[in-house]
């Protein structure tokens, strides 16, 4: 049965083969779209390069691939007899060599040349001129902190935390008093290092700052620091990146970037802790 | 392989029960897992046809769903904590119920014997333990539905503590308990399941089955089988402290200081990042266990439809080894932004990237076995042929998410479920579609419809580029995954929008298994009677009779002379030599 049933069915070779053409070059349309959310910060940039190569090797390939895809489909659709029938084990390791560089030198070479020194300059050390915030997350709301004129954060400890002092903090330490809590809104000054001191006092979150691409989970029982420059001004929202419940969704915080005497003015006004 | 095993006379059971219930043959077992992965997929299909609609109209009242989901739509609108439980099950259903009983429990049941010339498994009691196991596991997963709380909500990858604490979200109550039970039965049932196909592939091949005969579609599952012993039983234990710290006590997950609402909790001295290493020690090989097998049977179908040997058997056998050694030590780009030393992440990103090495050889040769071919366009090779379209579009995201510098602006957005949903979901899928399409009329001696499967394809084909692809490109825009609406953020206000296509391309995505579903059925009953070997294909499981008979071959089983893609090849009227004929072929 199954002869002329088999010869039958190859019409459908050109279609799939135009069809196979079209989705690398459509992929590639829509792509150049600028999808990326405007960039604000410094070492974004080395971000949305390492996104541009990938984008552009990978772009590359994938329309390469399609287009010899849709090609066989196109010219070996049908065909009654084999026309090459296998390569010998020799043609096959050659063969194989143009993957293999390919991926060595795409992949590999893109992590090494582009992807590592951005990768250790945002997880390296912080310059020592930049502001330090200290972020709390917890369902579904960022606690943000800073330390206040005498520069020491002030205490804090699970056994104090309750509504009115969500991150616990110990008003028996003197270095609290000054410090400046606030709830969702944080005051960034433009083109300083800010350093950024992140816990969790619940579950897992995730900072997550679009604009300036930052991401860093919030783990509860560990501190970990994040450092960046934003470089625009303005209004950005603050995402949580990792599921922490039902409010996920919404845990919605303010960053304003703002010069850096509208940051100091700022810090004067907002309310100490005590 | 003593004389004994190849002409021993096979007691056929008599009863029902024993013949089709607690059936010791490969064959029924096999059936039997498709059948349960049918069942749960049409659960788990349902359940991301909810998330769709959520996503499409985040705001409607569904009046009608009220009364079938009472507590997940009070009010008819959907609640975002039911909304966190159908994204949970969705994954842990698709994963571990579909994809996993499908292509290991299916296909490595159905196939290995049949393809090595074995008569049965070398276990076969324990084979059958094996798929009870497996049902007892959906039967708790499913059940968790319907326990108070709901269903477990804290994402497939169930981290700690919203999986520990059940204050955390409702899900957290009874049904992560349950979640955690299934999930460790799974395990249990896929070890007795694993180790029987691996002492199988290794000890019951016959006369002749050298390793480097074998079709690739065994070394793939071998593969498969080999990973997942190695790698499934720590989330066991993973999910046994888990279950101990929320029930025992103990801080295995869990950090001082943890506070839910107005209390502290007395747990101290834990990590929940332990939790991430278990379950992606678990998780990461687990997508190449997944995502072998499809590929071996792809390589098999274009052989079978292109009437030429495959491109790079042997390369390709080695890819598979690569990959498989590799997939143990890569777990950790899971993690890139989890707080994870940056130091481990790079090393974890420099062997990611060294996979794509033998995907690219295993993608190229798929590539490559169409050349010179005689291509015939049947349903299967459709199918085969959206794998390696779909394996190269997610082989090169997984690009972009293996570097750590470019995933830490992807890590967690919709980039990650469009990937992810191209290979563990989109690669099993049609790898999937296209073995049933294939070794349908071995399963039950009669055709598919042709014209239904042809249909089907491209219903499936088109939707599924325009959803999945389309989420990369959200995902560039920053949009995060595992959110109940997106009408909270400023910067999502452009992007959310577009939802409302993605959904109504997946609703035609979903709606098109239906016809595949009735194809399946109605030919068991009314399709067209089907030869021996209708695809005039070369490997063992074609010289047995459609369906085979217990003990698969009614005399001795086959003595095997040559490698399983002697196509192309002037043999009489015919243009292949099954592996079991003897003699020299001539090439065409």
């Amino acid at each position: 049965m199954a002869k002329e049933e088999m010869h039958l069915t190859t019409g459908v070779g050109r279609p799939l083969a135009v069809v196979m053409w079209l989705i690398p070059l459509a992929a590639v349309a829509i792509g150049m779209r600028g999808w990326l959310p405007p960039l604000a910060s410094e070492h974004g940039a080395g971000i949305d390069l390492m996104l541009r190569y990938l984008l552009i090797c990978a772009g590359a390939l994938l329309v390469l691939g399609h287009l010899a895809l849709g090609y066989m489909l196109w010219r070996f659709g049908g065909q009654p007899r084999v026309s090459f029938r296998m390569a010998t084990p020799k043609q096959e390791r050659t063969w194989s060599f143009i993957p293999i560089i390919l991926m060595t030198l795409i992949a590999e070479g893109g992590v090494f040349l582009i992807g590592l020194p951005v990768w250790g300059k945002y997880y390296g050390p912080s310059p020592a001129d930049a502001v330090t915030v200290d972020i709390v997350a917890e369902q579904f709301a960022w606690n943000i902190r800073y330390a206040g004129k005498d520069g020491v954060f002030g205490r804090t400890s699970p056994n104090l935390m309750s509504l009115d002092n969500p991150t616990g903090l110990d008003a028996s330490d003197p270095a609290s008093h000054d410090d400046i809590p606030s709830i969702g809104l944080m005051y960034l000054p433009v083109n300083r290092p800010a350093r950024i001191r992140l816990r969790a006092k619940d579950v897992l979150h995730s900072f997550y700052l679009p604009f300036q691409r930052v991401k860093q989970d919030v783990v509860p029982g560990m501190a970990i620091q994040v450092w960046f420059v934003p470089t625009q001004t303005g209004d950005f929202e603050i995402a949580c990146a990792e599921l922490c419940g039902f409010g996920h969704y919404q845990m919605r915080g303010l960053l304003r970037v703002v010069s850096e005497e509208e940051f100091e003015k700022q810090l004067q006004e907002l309310p100490t802790f005590q | 392989m003593s004389d004994a095993h190849l002409s021993e006379v096979v007691h056929e059971p008599q009863s029902f029960i024993r013949r089709y219930i607690f059936s010791q043959d490969h064959k029924v077992i096999g059936l039997q897992y498709f059948l349960t992965a049918v069942f749960v997929s049409l659960v788990a299909g349902g359940l991301a046809m909810l998330i769709r609609m959520q996503l499409a109209w985040p705001t409607a009242t569904w009046p009608l769903l009220q009364k079938v989901f009472p507590d997940g739509f009070s009010g008819g609108i959907m609640k975002p904590e039911f909304y966190l439980s159908i994204v949970t099950m969705h994954g842990t259903l698709m994963v571990f119920f579909v994809i996993s009983y499908a292509l290991l429990g299916g296909f490595g049941n159905y196939l290995i014997p049949l393809q090595i010339g074995a008569r049965d498994m070398a276990y076969p009691f324990l084979n059958m333990l094996s798929y009870w196991v497996a049902l007892l596991a959906t039967v708790v997963m499913l059940g968790s539905f319907y326990v108070e709380g709901g269903a477990a909500a804290a994402g497939w990858t169930s981290y700690p503590p919203l999986s520990a604490v059940p204050e955390a979200v409702p899900g957290s109550a009874m049904g992560q308990t349950l979640w955690l039970l299934g999930m460790a039965l799974f395990i249990v049932s896929f070890t007795m399941g694993g180790l029987n196909y691996f002492v199988t592939i290794l000890n019951l091949r016959a006369r002749g089955m050298s390793w480097m005969r074998l079709p690739l579609t065994i070394w793939s599952l071998f593969l498969a089988t080999v990973i997942g012993l190695l790698a499934f039983p720590p989330l066991t234990a993973a999910a046994i402290m888990l279950l101990m710290d929320r029930h025992g006590g103990t801080s295995f997950y869990l950090p001082a200081g943890l506070f839910f609402g107005k209390k502290l909790l007395a747990h101290q001295g834990g990590t929940p990042l332990l939790w991430q290493h278990l379950f992606w020690f678990l998780g990461h090989p687990e997508v190449y266990v997944l995502i072998l097998p499809p590929l071996g049977m792809t390589f098999d179908v274009l052989a079978a439809f292109t009437r030429k040997p495959v491109f790079g058997y042997r390369m390709t056998v080695y890819s598979f080894w690569t990959i498989g050694a590799l997939s143990m030590i890569v777990w950790g780009h899971h993690m890139y932004v989890s707080g994870m030393s940056p130091y481990i992440g790079e090393f974890f990103s420099v062997g990611t990237l060294l996979i794509t090495i033998p995907s690219a050889i295993i993608g190229f040769n798929l590539l490559a076995s169409l050349w010179g071919g005689s291509l015939r366009f049947t349903t299967p090779m459709l199918f085969a042929l959206g794998v390696l379209a779909l394996f190269g579009l997610g082989g090169f995201g997984g690009l972009f998410l293996g570097t750590p510098t470019s995933d830490i602006f992807l890590h967690d957005t919709y980039f990650v479920v469009g990937h992810f949903h191209y290979m563990i979901g989109g690669v099993t899928l049609f790898g999937m579609f296209a073995g049933l399409y294939f070794w349908y009329p071995k399963f039950f001696g009669r055709m598919m419809n042709e014209t239904l499967g042809k249909i089907h394809f491209w219903l499936t084909f088109v939707p599924f580029y325009f959803v999945f692809l389309w989420m990369h490109f959200l995902g560039l825009g920053g949009m995060p995954r595992r959110y109940y609406a997106f009408n909270e953020y400023q910067f999502l206000s452009a992007l959310a929008g577009q939802n409302l296509y993605i959904s109504i391309a997946a609703f035609i995505l979903g709606a098109a298994q239906l016809l595949f579903l009735f194809n399946f059925l109605w030919g068991i009953w009314k399709g067209r009677k089907a030869s021996e070997n209708p695809w005039e294909a070369t490997s063992l499981e074609w010289t047995a009779p459609s369906p085979p008979p217990h003990g698969n071959w009614p005399g001795r089983t086959p003595t095997v002379h040559r490698w399983a893609y002697e196509y192309g090849v002037e043999a009489g009227d015919r243009d292949y030599l099954p592996q079991s004929a003897a003699g020299r072929s001539a090439s065409a």
